[in-house]
């Protein structure tokens, strides 16, 4: 047997192993294609009765549309001056005038039906199975499950990231799901009644998924709520829909919907049972950075400054980058950190911002999100990168005892 | 009408001289005129530099990636773009308008406040230096969109109180030149010419005018308490302080859905004048052109919190506001009507004015109509903040207002210079904008409702398509306006001599007047019958 046709036969085999997995993986939806030219009907109750509503709405504006042109355009057509057209001197038809107000009102009023239910039912967010907190920050989201006792962070997937630089390691092409992508999906059971909670840390932001049927603001200091019942397992995304700083079109929603056994997994799974992980086809997309399965001693143990300065800059360059700038030079209200004494200065006040964020500014609380080896060579980072010549490392056992 | 021959008597009559010579001209100007030519060069010049910031938008989105601005410099641009061509180009070409036409339109020598006239017009330059200095600053300009939305806006650098006290400025500079339209239009109107006598463009600018007076002071104090929640500890819009965010949006969109109206008004009179002209035919429905005006004007106080479906209002809110949005569907309606049958069983001719003027009938109606499908506040969930909305909008205020601004200028371009302008440039130049402003903000639609959100620098390669081909009639559409500059000015320096009635369907005191329309006109008012 040659080596190539070994290759073969493991790949074949591989693909066979792999078959149930690929039968329960949840699919991606067909919606999201080129050129496409019209919205989802979507997998919730709410979604369908959105896009009956539009399509219902649309074919009415199209023969409104319709009349119209073909007015204008049989008059342009007809009563042409070159063609010897003479000009009637009418300016005035109360019978007429009449009708055109009358007409579009009663049409009107027939819209409005329709949308007034479908208004009332989507406001109805009582007897739900199960609540997700949603909460947006700059530029990324939070997903808590109010009823379990998981939380995480979601945030563009690292290739993308790579991707949507100036002179990219890899193209966009390349990207399979290019700034549709996340570390850490929302993972959800179907055919329950999920209640979301919205609201943000920051500024405004949208959560917005298509094939949920909605969007709605999340809003610092308040909150909101919606909800879903979505009815076919699947990968739903979106993105964040207002305006919400320079990274805005960086911060998309991936939703995994699951059968509820597979749901079950899962959440048994993030609740720290290891042996619920290995056929978890939701697992994919979990950003391997993460250290979930670093043990705690490993977490403390000393690094060298080469592994504390790339660590810190990859910590940097997904976190801090889009307000403090590539290179440390700050950016309008965000301060630089190059050549900053108070960076260089005390260490113990640069761990506190990094890990209790400054109240009153748009700088974050990161401790929550990032693990003491992370924030231990970012701090080590900034303080040596860019010229700036602190000259000391920072072990992740320090960073715990900041915390 | 004797203003070349008064020249010479000095001393007697000395209100009849004749322009200033040089810059001073200019500067002092208190003659309608000066002030309206003023005005609309200002406005085509901010048209040319927000055209350029909505070329660097099309740019970037040629085709996904970060190709030539960094996102935070894309915002800058699509805030810039949208501040610029609102209060720099639209409100400006508009008053300019006004300025021309209103007094030779009522018989009327001037407007009623000359020098408040010059005053309001010079307030423009210096709003927007401030405005467009920001793009030098560390920090660059204002990115947070021109919605100003907080907290997101609190967050600029050096360009926030440059922001805030441009818009104060350009805010006096409305609120004077609109206090003056209302005079001018209520005081000075020539015997015999009764409100319901007045041409729609009159009409149309007396109801803005209106507007203006109502919100613009509305806007000011929005932007005052950004102001005091950045630099004097209020939390007006924050909410660790008791405020809430949303309330500026209500403020903001109380003025803000009477400005998109303000943007469109003055355009239905310059269509409801140009339709007639060249279908050789008076206007269908006056009367109710002007009560459909009315109509819109007080409807636009009440639907602001559509643009706002998604801020979680109350259901009996979103129901209100649907509904009254809704309304707003019917004198638009009978507007369109009207134009219809005005051209119904006409002797229609297609010179450019009226080939801009048919072109905003159909692409104002596609608009229209989106709005009608944006008005539902169910759906809106689905179509807010997306492309379908870019698309609404730009057909509404780029093949609408901006089609008739042009329309405008091609139909008065003969009364103000003396001379024709070249019809077959001008042909060409309707054609080119018509067709690729289509290419530019059709595909739009079908963006947004694939699920594209608007205000983003980079894209899912799924858009790709869509937003190239929208690139290519943005630049062409962008440097097909160029030919328009060139047309101007080669009327304004020389051409075939007009004719006083110019068109000869034309109808209305500006047309008994020679061309060029002299420095001083109507000192003796004519009598209207």
């Amino acid at each position: 047997m040659t080596s190539k046709m070994l290759v073969r036969a493991l790949t074949a085999v591989g693909l066979l192993g792999l078959l149930p997995i690929a039968a329960a993986a949840p699919g991606e939806s067909e919606w999201r294609k080129p050129w496409g030219l019209n919205l989802p009907e979507g997998v919730t109750s709410l979604s369908q009765q959105a896009y009956d509503l539009h399509m219902l709405v649309f074919y009415i504006v199209c023969a409104i549309g319709a009349f119209v042109f073909i007015g204008i355009f049989y008059s342009i057509w007809k009563f042409r001056h070159s063609q010897g057209a003479k000009p009637a001197n009418f300016h005035h038809n109360t019978t007429v005038e009449v009708v055109w107000t009358v007409v579009p009102f009663l049409i009107l009023l027939g819209i409005a039906v329709p949308a007034t239910q479908t208004m009332i039912k989507m406001e109805d967010t009582s007897g739900y199975d199960m609540t997700v907190k949603v909460t947006g920050y700059q530029w990324m989201w939070e997903y808590e499950y109010m009823d379990e006792d998981i939380s995480f962070f979601s945030r563009l997937d690292r290739d993308s990231q790579r991707a949507r630089q100036r002179d990219p390691e890899i193209s966009p092409q390349e990207v399979e799901h290019y700034l549709l992508d996340v570390d850490n999906p929302l993972v959800v059971p179907i055919d329950k009644k999920i209640r979301f909670l919205l609201t943000a840390n920051d500024v405004i932001h949208s959560w917005w998924v298509p094939e949920l049927g909605w969007k709605k603001d999340t809003i610092p200091g308040f909150i909101n709520e919606a909800w879903a019942r979505i009815e076919e397992p699947g990968v739903y995304r979106g993105q964040c829909a207002e305006l919400c700083g320079r990274d805005h079109g960086f911060m998309p929603i991936v939703v995994i919907a699951l059968e509820q056994d597979e749901y079950d997994d899962w959440v048994a799974e993030q609740n720290g049972d290891v042996a619920a992980a290995g056929d978890d086809p939701a697992d994919v997309d979990v950003d391997a950075d993460a250290g979930a399965d670093e043990v705690a001693d490993e977490q403390l143990e000393d690094m060298s400054q080469d592994e504390l300065m790339s660590l810190g800059g990859q910590v940097y360059d997904s976190q801090c980058l889009a307000c403090h700038r590539a290179e440390g030079e700050g950016m309008g209200s965000f301060p630089a950190l190059a050549g900053n004494d108070e960076v260089t200065g005390d260490v113990s006040q640069v761990k506190d911002v990094i890990i209790n964020g400054v109240s009153g500014t748009a700088m974050q609380a990161f401790g929550g999100r990032l693990d003491d080896r992370e924030i231990a060579g970012l701090v080590t980072y900034i303080r040596n990168a860019w010229g700036n010549d602190a000259g000391d490392l920072v072990q992740p056992s320090e960073i715990r005892d900041a915390r | 009408m004797s203003s070349t021959t008064d020249t010479a008597h000095h001393g007697h009559d000395d209100h009849h001289h004749g322009p200033a010579y040089g810059i001073t001209r200019w500067l002092f100007t208190t003659n309608h005129k000066d002030l309206g030519v003023l005005y609309m060069s200002f406005g085509l010049l901010m048209f040319f530099i927000g055209g350029a910031m909505a070329m660097v938008i099309r740019a970037e989105l040629f085709q996904p990636g970060l190709n030539v601005v960094d996102p935070y410099f894309f915002n800058q641009m699509t805030t810039m773009h949208a501040l610029v061509m609102i209060f720099g180009a639209v409100m400006p070409a508009l008053t300019g308008l006004a300025n021309w036409l209103i007094p030779v339109q009522i018989g009327a020598p001037d407007m009623a406040l000359p020098r408040i006239n010059n005053w309001a017009f010079w307030l423009l330059p210096a709003g927007f230096v401030l405005l467009l200095a920001t793009l030098f600053m560390p920090g660059g300009g204002p990115a947070g969109g021109w919605t100003m939305y907080p907290p997101l806006v609190l967050q600029l650098g050096d360009a926030f109180p440059f922001l805030i006290f441009a818009v104060h400025i350009l805010g006096i500079s409305s609120i004077m030149g609109s206090i003056n339209i209302v005079a001018t239009v209520l005081n000075m109107r020539a015997p015999g010419m009764t409100l319901m006598k007045m041409p729609l463009f009159v009409w149309t600018w007396l109801i803005t005018a209106f507007l203006m007076i109502a919100v613009m002071p509305v806007l000011a104090g929005a932007v005052t308490m950004l102001l005091t929640d950045q630099y004097f500890g209020t939390s007006f819009f924050d909410a660790a302080g008791g405020g809430d965010p949303v309330m500026f949006q209500h403020i903001f969109w109380f003025f803000g859905h009477p400005e998109v109206y303000i943007l469109i008004l003055p355009a239905f009179g310059i269509v409801s004048a140009i339709l007639p002209t060249f279908s050789r035919k008076p206007l269908f429905g006056y009367s109710s052109m002007v009560y459909a005006t009315a109509a819109i004007a007080f409807l636009s106080f009440i639907v602001w919190a559509h643009h706002m479906f998604t801020v979680g209002l109350p259901l009996a809110g979103q129901l209100f506001f649907m509904f009254a949005t809704m309304l707003v569907a019917v004198p638009t309606g009978v507007k369109i009507f009207n134009w219809m049958a005005t051209m119904w069983r006409g002797s229609m001719t297609f010179e450019t004015p009226m080939l801009f003027s048919i072109a905003f009938v159909v692409l104002f109606t596609v608009g229209g109509l989106s709005g009608v499908m944006l008005a539902l506040a169910p759906v809106d969930l689905q179509y807010h903040d997306t492309y379908f909305v870019v698309a609404h909008f730009h057909y509404v205020l780029v093949s609408g207002t901006v089609f008739a601004i042009m329309a405008a200028v091609y139909y008065w371009l003969p009364k103000w210079t003396g001379h024709m302008y070249d019809e077959k440039l001008g042909k060409i130049h309707f054609w080119v904008s018509a067709i690729s402003v289509n290419v530019l903000f059709f595909p739009q639609h079908f963006l947004g409702l694939a699920g594209m959100p608007r205000r983003i620098p980079d894209y899912a390669l799924q858009f790709a398509e869509f937003n190239m081909i929208s690139s290519i009639g943005g630049f062409v559409f962008g440097f097909s306006q160029l030919l328009f500059l060139y047309i101007i000015i080669k009327c304004v320096r020389g051409g075939e001599k007009a004719t006083d009635q110019v068109w000869d369907g034309a109808q209305g005191l500006e047309w008994t007047l020679p061309s060029p329309a002299p420095y001083h006109t109507f000192d003796t008012p004519p009598v209207v019958r």
